[in-house]
């Protein structure tokens, strides 16, 4: 009998190897795959396409005698799969990682000899014509990207992928570094052949130890296929920041990995300052089935408005149906969460939502219509970002995420700006002080010889304005969305949860912010 | 020549040929020294014709390069947005007190576990969903 487990880290993380070594040592011939993306059921044991979990060593032989009470029947009929359009993770539970015998079977390397007939002007023109838009967070159209980075001369280009997933709630460029690393290796050697660049690299966060490996044996294996592109992985050294684009390009370039300002764009001088496509693990993942006959249409045909094709959406957080969830455009919060998700996994009603990672907005049930789209988040002053979908209960104290989103800010802060940096810092002060009933008078100040200093302490609806003020500073004045985008947590949890910040006194915090001064 | 010379030699001559050598230098004398310290510092500068200064900023830039050596086995906790909605907080207490003086706790953002949560990492390995029981297992047990 074959029993098919996932591979992935999280299943791995929760045992299973142990559960494959005993199938292997009843007999069984194992195959280790790529997850389906079901994590609330995993480890999850394949049997003739039936799912059996999440399993434990205990549930083996009960599995092998058909008496288990954790069979979930067939895995491809289960509502959460049935229910998704996948194209990014077509392959995702159906197919070993780095089986090239695999990947060839599921209609690999079509995209990558097509665009090599077609060349370089007319691959740019089906991945612009598709919609595809940078799967990183900024959204931005990667066809144009790719032009710019074409039309610009240059002896030498570079595809760099930018694999530095650090958003707290997102792990889908982790389940296609792991799951299907040639769609992502075949995606950039697409790239390649479009702009003309011959070498490639992936920058992987340290933290994703399983993904450094799939890949760098991945590689090993494909470098006769994408030959004359070459690709290899570069391994971060645990800085949030370096999954800023230019950041990103400055570790890789063996410097800090501080912000570079913009312009120039990496698209012109990018990487060692040659002209440079950087684009996130899902955006090149997505592009061997663009590439592939008629896909380029069938990806545009999806989706809404100007938000075309699929997004892999990641429900996590305390959801009791948590995993990968790729869909078109469109999609509701609300469906997300409880008709995909079932609620929390606690049991207790659903607080909040943080949507994009920690520099997402924490929304609110009342917004829970709001559509999966880029245009429609921005209008509602929150992002898509990575995809990745936080869910809280009603224990959680908003107050303090929104401290632990300036904490965080300030412990990652490449340091080169000063909003950022400073900003960061004086902005948990400020919320502190605000949780505190104020700032008291301070003696220093108090003394007479300081004569332009306030004498009086502060409100904390004068914190607040002063707090609403920074944001304004950081929002506008930072160079990259570290620090501009830390705001949007920080303000969405205190226009949402006013009482969580002052109790009692959510009257005072809704007059300060409705004095216009957000 | 000091081992620690013909180490460094060694690690350097792995990957001078690369562009962007750096990196994947301070990883192999992290790993194989177990810090970066001054001296170190100042063998990898000299052999790539950097100043001591490039690269002290860049070793001091990244959690992941230690400028001392720590013997201590390291657990690392996530405690990002994600593991702190599915309850990771409350296990910290319990988590140090497991922990004292013998293993090096520290606080990692995010493992991309995010739906199986609390999570946490010893080397190259992973464990997730845990709870103060799994945890304190998991810290009593890393060597």
């Amino acid at each position: 009998m074959i029993v098919r487990i996932s591979d992935d880290a999280l299943a791995r993380a929760l045992g299973a190897d142990e559960l494959a070594q005993a199938f292997a040592d009843n007999g069984h011939e194992v195959q280790r795959t790529s997850s389906w993306g079901m994590h609330w059921l995993e480890p999850l044991v394949e049997i003739d396409g039936n799912g059996f979990g999440p399993a434990t060593l205990e549930d083996v032989d009960a599995i092998l005698d058909g008496s288990t009470e954790k069979a979930i029947g067939r895995i491809e009929g289960h509502p959460f799969i049935a229910r998704q359009q996948r194209l990014t993770f077509a392959r995702a539970g159906k197919t070993r990682p780095t089986s090239l015998e695999d990947y060839e079977a599921t209609g690999g390397w079509a995209g990558l000899r097509r665009a090599r007939q077609i060349g370089g002007a007319q691959i740019v023109e089906e991945v612009t014509a598709s919609g595809l838009r940078g799967r990183g967070g900024a959204g931005f159209p990667a066809g144009i990207k790719w032009r710019t980075v074409a039309n610009t001369p240059s002896e030498q280009k570079y595809i760099v992928c930018n694999a530095d997933e650090g958003d707290s709630g997102t792990f889908a460029d982790r389940m296609v570094m792991e799951g299907d690393p040639y769609a992502l290796i075949e995606g950039m050697a697409i790239a390649g052949e479009a702009v003309g660049a011959s070498q490639g690299y992936i920058y992987v966060r340290s933290e994703y130890p399983d993904s450094i490996r799939k890949l760098s044996e991945a590689l090993a294996l494909c470098a006769a296929l994408i030959h004359p592109f070459k690709c290899e992985v570069r391994v971060g050294a645990g800085a949030y920041v370096c999954g800023e684009e230019t950041s990103l390009l400055n570790s890789l370039e063996g410097k800090r990995g501080e912000v570079r300002a913009k312009p120039p764009l990496p698209a012109i001088e990018g990487l060692f300052g040659k002209p440079t496509v950087v684009n996130n693990v899902l955006t090149l993942a997505a592009v061997p089935h663009i590439l592939a006959e008629g896909g380029s249409a069938e990806y545009g045909a999806l989706g809404i408005e100007r938000s075309k094709g699929t997004m892999p959406i990641q429900l996590a957080g305390n959801i009791k149906h948590g995993g990968l969830f790729e869909a078109a455009f469109g999609i509701t919060l609300k469906e997300l969460i409880y008709d995909i998700g079932g609620g929390t996994e606690s049991g207790r009603p659903v607080k909040a939502v943080q949507v994009g990672g920690p520099l997402g907005a924490y929304l609110h049930p009342d917004q829970f219509d709001i559509r999966f789209d880029y245009e429609a988040y921005t209008a509602a002053d929150a992002l898509i970002g990575h995809g990745g979908i936080v869910v809280f209960d009603d224990t959680a104290d908003m107050g303090h995420m929104a401290r632990f989103a300036m904490e965080f800010c300030a412990a990652e802060s490449c340091g080169k700006c000063t909003p950022c940096r400073i900003g960061a810092v004086r902005g948990v002060e400020i919320i502190d002080r605000i949780r505190a009933g104020g700032r008291p008078a301070d003696p220093v100040e108090s003394q007479p010889v300081m004569h332009n200093a306030p004498k009086s302490g502060r409100l904390p609806e004068q914190e607040i304005a002063l707090l609403t003020d920074l944001c304004e500073t950081m929002k506008y004045g930072s160079l990259c969305a570290l620090g501009g985008f830390t705001p949007y947590p920080v303000m969405s949890a205190l226009r949402n949860w006013p009482e969580d910040f002052m109790p009692g006194q959510e009257g005072a915090v809704r007059k300060v912010l409705d004095r216009g001064e957000v | 020549m000091s081992t620690k010379e013909l180490r460094i030699g060694e690690i350097v001559g792995r990957h001078k040929g690369r562009e962007g050598p750096l990196m994947p230098i301070l990883h192999d004398v992290q790993a194989e020294l177990g810090c970066v310290d001054a001296e170190s510092e100042a063998l990898i500068a000299k052999a790539l014709n950097l100043s001591r200064a490039d690269v002290h900023g860049v070793v001091s830039f990244y959690h992941d390069f230690h400028s001392k050596p720590d013997p201590r086995p390291e657990v690392q906790l996530c405690r990002a947005e994600a593991c702190q909605a599915r309850g990771v907080e409350a296990l910290v207490p319990a988590a140090e007190k497991a922990a004292g003086e013998r293993v090096k706790l520290t606080t990692i953002y995010c493992l991309g576990l995010c739906s199986a949560g609390p999570s946490a990492r010893v080397g190259d390995r992973l464990y997730a969903r845990l709870d103060a029981k799994g945890l304190t297992q998991v810290i009593e047990a890393a060597q």
